[in-house]
């Protein structure tokens, strides 16, 4: 048993949930106690859907147990296609059912409905919610994309694939990127699984290649779609100006177009902005990211690469995924922490002490305890990530999006300037937190230090009362570092005491 | 009746028409009583083991709340505990020796069954029992079950109680015992109405710490405060205690004649009830003036969810007003809620349990002009142009008593003048 408050991911049923909400035409039945609804308003308050999900759950009741769940089962199946008509039907379990051993796949074909019904087998004690998308988006692609033809390719023509319901900004990254393919004169064929059909994925076979948006959802039905229908695939991420550009320049190889319409034009105005003069101060500030690992590479990029500051921590919690984080790490000279549990996250993140932490809704928790300016680049999410303004991560857009995001949580350059030089100004002190802290007293350090306690095995250090005086002239926002490093420095000469001078050695020796 | 009606007619139909409905059900499992239990009960923690969809599910009722160290986790059930049962019974004990040193302030335990560990049969009652033998005197640990295949939504509250109910001590006053969880102020202003009715020996049970266990015996009467209660009422009589029957204390109406049959139940002259409530009964009725116009002539639906449904349509339809199309309720205590039901309008159709499509089939027939649902249909019958008021507000907002009233009736009025205002 693993002892959990928060969860990354749900269950691998709710990303079939995703991809099944995602799409039109398509039903879920899913055989699950009564409860297991909840997951309904997911889409119906996070991402504010209009309508209900696509699902039809059989809710049986312990006086169910005794009887026939099974043809619980079946009559729900029977009644979601005679109401709902679709093109195609998935088939599961959820968590309790997966152990009653009744079989969805088995009991739907006994039915013999005239439209394809596909089972899924998501093992809900070791998989999760994305290994659930990716799973249903395989299975459906691979019932109903059909053999290879002999027809010709449509010329220049791709299939966007992965953008999912509940998916980190999803809408509008396929916006951005349909943009980018339509100024380079590729056609669209099928986007799946948001917006399409059963009928749609069966005319996947007739572009000319795959773009894989998120690799999450939609590597594993790539894959197959390459040796199944020989297409190949594009899987750089467009996010930033770099990620954006060479994504351009790949998609353009395969469809055989010129780069040109889309490299030579506007672009993002992220260059410039990073460039100007007020953005130095961002120069070397720390940063953390953790999140799902397309997401969580690609902002540890854009944030070392294209805004210049210096990457302390990256991590994730998708263990499918943890080679390429793991390798993406190692290019910045750090460790990845692949991990599901948010107290380890936690305590890393207490360690490494950064000055600006990109995560998921928990890390802006986290950074919130820890007193640290935070933005959110991945799910899991909460209902602000939904915005109802025009917000991709992807494309030059997104590039625009992303710098403002990264950004915006951070004091301005000037401000900070000031900050240092007045230290006991009467609105710029340590009493007043940053805006995206709410404005309130911080509160936040005390509770910093203990978790930094918390998180170090090592023996505390005794400070004098004048080093913890000149330590306060310190502004918050380095303080925890200034701390951090001057322990750390009197620990690695075994010095009995923390002076004023030592805090001064420190700052000089680390000052590199 | 006609001059030409036949003596011999059928007898005017009387009360509630109360139908039973089966297939799909659109509620929240017991599990969801954890978000507000654990702020009641202030040192008890709540261990559900279960699945990750359970702990998904918490995490998704409880919002923001789970940022803020609750007292609540999920023992996440994996392929190896399915494997063999006796090794589940020491990852327990490991989970919990783990909790326990992170949060030595924990006084109660809860081990909260769901609907994985009801099917493989993982016997909770027997861990709570030896892991309380581990930990007294410090914690004691209690189990009970919060699984969707048992309990639905509120259902959860009851199965906590009745828990709690074997453990409370021997007592042979008479004294009144309130059961349900209210909010502290709510609990606060029926002490002092008790107090001013001259009932001195008032309990409540959950009590706001682990500490706080009112002693029961045969002498005990006790009075619901809320209508989900039916495990716990029994486990009270079993211990000799006797329910004061009365309408659930909602709207001015509702808590006069709860508070009513308390102090008839204790031989207190009617005289004394009226001069104790007078202030309560005409700040609510001014209260409630506010919200009247606005409800009136309303045709109000309800979803099942809580068992809350048939108080709150009284509370609406005798003292606002509104006409009901439908009640709604996952589950109807007939003796419970009895004085209610009395109360509703002839004719009301009441429905115990659901079949989910056939029910909005029938919402979408009448047109209602408020609904009242969860959170899984609110925003889709808004997209149908249908008014809506999301139902879990009604457990995580005060809204007994008088004090609570005019609230209560906010509630059930913003969503209305919402629309107004946007379509103004």
């Amino acid at each position: 048993m693993q002892l959990t408050l928060w969860t990354y991911e749900g269950p691998p049923h709710i990303g079939a949930m995703r991809v099944a909400t995602a799409m039109r035409g398509l039903h879920y039945v899913l055989h699950a106690p009564q409860g297991d609804t909840y997951a309904d308003l997911l889409f119906t308050m996070i991402e504010r859907h209009g309508a209900r999900p696509p699902v039809t759950y059989t809710t049986f009741q312990a006086r169910d147990l005794g009887s026939d769940t099974a043809e619980i089962f079946k009559q729900a199946v029977a009644a979601a296609y005679e109401r709902f008509r679709p093109q195609a039907m998935i088939v599961g379990a959820s968590c309790t059912a997966e152990l009653l051993q009744d079989d969805p796949g088995g009991l739907s074909r006994a039915l013999g409905l005239p439209i394809p019904v596909i089972p899924l087998e998501l093992p809900a004690y070791q998989k999760k919610e994305n290994w659930g998308a990716s799973e249903t988006f395989y299975r459906l692609v691979r019932t109903l994309a059909g053999p290879r033809t002999d027809a010709p390719r449509i010329q220049a023509s791709c299939n966007i694939l992965g953008p999912t319901s509940l998916g980190f900004r999803h809408r509008d990254d396929l916006r951005e990127v349909r943009g980018l393919l339509g100024e380079l004169g590729i056609a669209v064929n099928v986007v799946a699984p948001l917006g399409a059909t059963p009928a749609d994925l069966g005319r996947l076979g007739q572009a000319a290649f795959n773009v894989v948006l998120y690799p999450e959802v939609a590597r594993s039905a790539a894959q197959w779609l390459e040796r199944t229908h020989g297409q190949p695939f594009v899987e750089t991420a467009p996010i930033g100006v770099k990620g954006t550009t060479a994504f351009v320049e790949a998609v353009a190889a395969l469809a055989g177009v010129d780069s040109a319409p889309v490299l030579d034009g506007e672009g993002s105005r992220l260059p410039w902005y990073a460039r100007s003069v007020d953005s130095t101060y961002l120069t070397g500030k720390r940063v953390f990211v953790f999140g799902d690992a397309t997401h969580a590479v690609a902002a540890a990029r854009v944030a070392t690469r294209e805004i210049g500051f210096s990457l302390v921590g990256l991590g994730t919690y998708s263990r499918e995924f943890a080679r390429e984080v793991r390798a993406e790490a190692e290019s910045h000279g750090i460790e990845a922490l692949v991990t599901d549990d948010y107290l380890a996250v936690e305590a890393a993140i207490a360690a490494a002490q950064p000055e600006l932490v990109l995560g998921t809704q928990m890390e802006r928790h986290v950074a919130k305890r820890l007193g640290i300016p935070c933005a959110v680049i991945s799910a899991p999410m909460h209902v602000q990530d939904v915005p109802a303004r025009h917000a991709p991560q992807m494309g030059f857009e997104g590039a625009n999006v992303l710098f403002d995001t990264f950004v915006h949580p951070l004091m301005m350059g000037l401000e900070e300037h000031l900050l240092a030089m007045f230290r006991d100004d009467p609105e710029f002190h340590d009493g007043v937190a940053p805006s995206h802290l709410g404005g309130r007293p911080r509160e936040a350090e005390a509770e910093a230090e203990v978790v930094v306690a918390a998180a170090s095995t090592v023996t505390p250090v005794v400070w004098s009362i004048e080093a913890e005086r000149e330590l306060k002239k310190v502004p918050f926002f380095v303080r925890g570092k200034a701390r951090h490093n001057t322990e750390r420095y009197a620990r690695e000469r075994a010095l009995p005491l923390i002076t004023v001078e030592t805090l001064y050695d420190a700052k000089a020796h680390f000052s590199r | 009746m006609t001059a030409l009606a036949s003596p011999l007619a059928a007898p005017v139909p009387c009360g509630p028409e109360i139908r039973h409905e089966r297939g799909q059900r659109a509620v929240f499992c017991g599990l969801t009583g954890i978000v507000w239990l654990h702020r009641k009960i202030q040192d008890a923690f709540f261990l559900v083991v279960g699945s990750r969809t359970c702990a998904h599910l918490i995490q998704s009722a409880a919002g923001v709340m789970i940022f803020a160290e609750p007292r609540f986790a999920t023992a996440i059930i994996e392929e190896r505990d399915l494997a063999g049962l006796a090794d589940a019974h020491e990852e327990l004990d490991r989970v919990v020796r783990r909790l326990l040193e992170r949060r030595p302030d924990i006084r109660l335990l809860f081990l909260v069954g769901s609907c994985p560990s009801e099917v493989i049969k993982l016997d909770l009652g027997r861990a709570a029992a030896r892991l309380s033998g581990t930990f007294a005197p410090d914690v004691r640990v209690l189990s009970y079950s919060g699984s969707g295949i048992e309990t639905t939504f509120t259902q959860g509250e009851d199965a906590c109680l009745a828990a709690l109910v074997p453990d409370l001590p021997r007592g042979n006053d008479d004294s009144l015992l309130v059961v349900g969880a209210l909010a502290d102020v709510v609990e606060d202003q029926f002490a002092r109405l008790f107090a001013d009715l001259g009932i001195d020996r008032v309990r409540f049970l959950p009590g706001r710490r682990a500490a706080d266990r009112a002693p029961v015996g045969p002498n005990t009467r006790y009075l619901l405060a809320q209508p989900f209660l039916a495990d716990t009422a029994r486990a009270l009589e079993d211990r000799g205690a006797t329910r004061i029957p009365a309408p659930f204390p909602l709207g001015a109406e509702g808590t006069t004649l709860w508070l009513a049959a308390a102090a008839r139940a204790f031989g207190i002259a009617p005289s004394r009830v009226v001069a104790a409530t007078e202030a309560g009964r005409a700040r609510a009725g001014r209260a409630l003036q506010a919200h009247r116009a606005a409800l009136a002539g309303r045709r109000v639906f309800f979803f099942p969810d809580s068992q809350l449904e048939v108080p709150l349509a009284r509370f609406l339809s005798r003292e606002m007003g509104a006409e009901l199309i439908e009640v709604g309720t996952p589950y109807l205590h007939r003796s419970h809620l009895a004085e209610d039901l009395a109360l509703l309008p002839d004719g009301t159709a009441v429905t115990e349990g659901q079949s989910l499509d056939d029910q909005l089939d029938r919402c979408r027939a009448a047109r209602p002009d408020l609904t009242v649902c969860g959170l899984g249909l609110a925003n889709p019958l808004e997209a149908e142009d249908l008014a809506t008021k999301w139902s879990i507000e009604l457990l995580f907002t005060p809204i007994q008593g008088y004090e609570q009233a005019g609230d209560l009736a906010g509630l059930f009025t913003r969503p209305l003048a919402r629309r107004a205002r946007l379509e103004g």
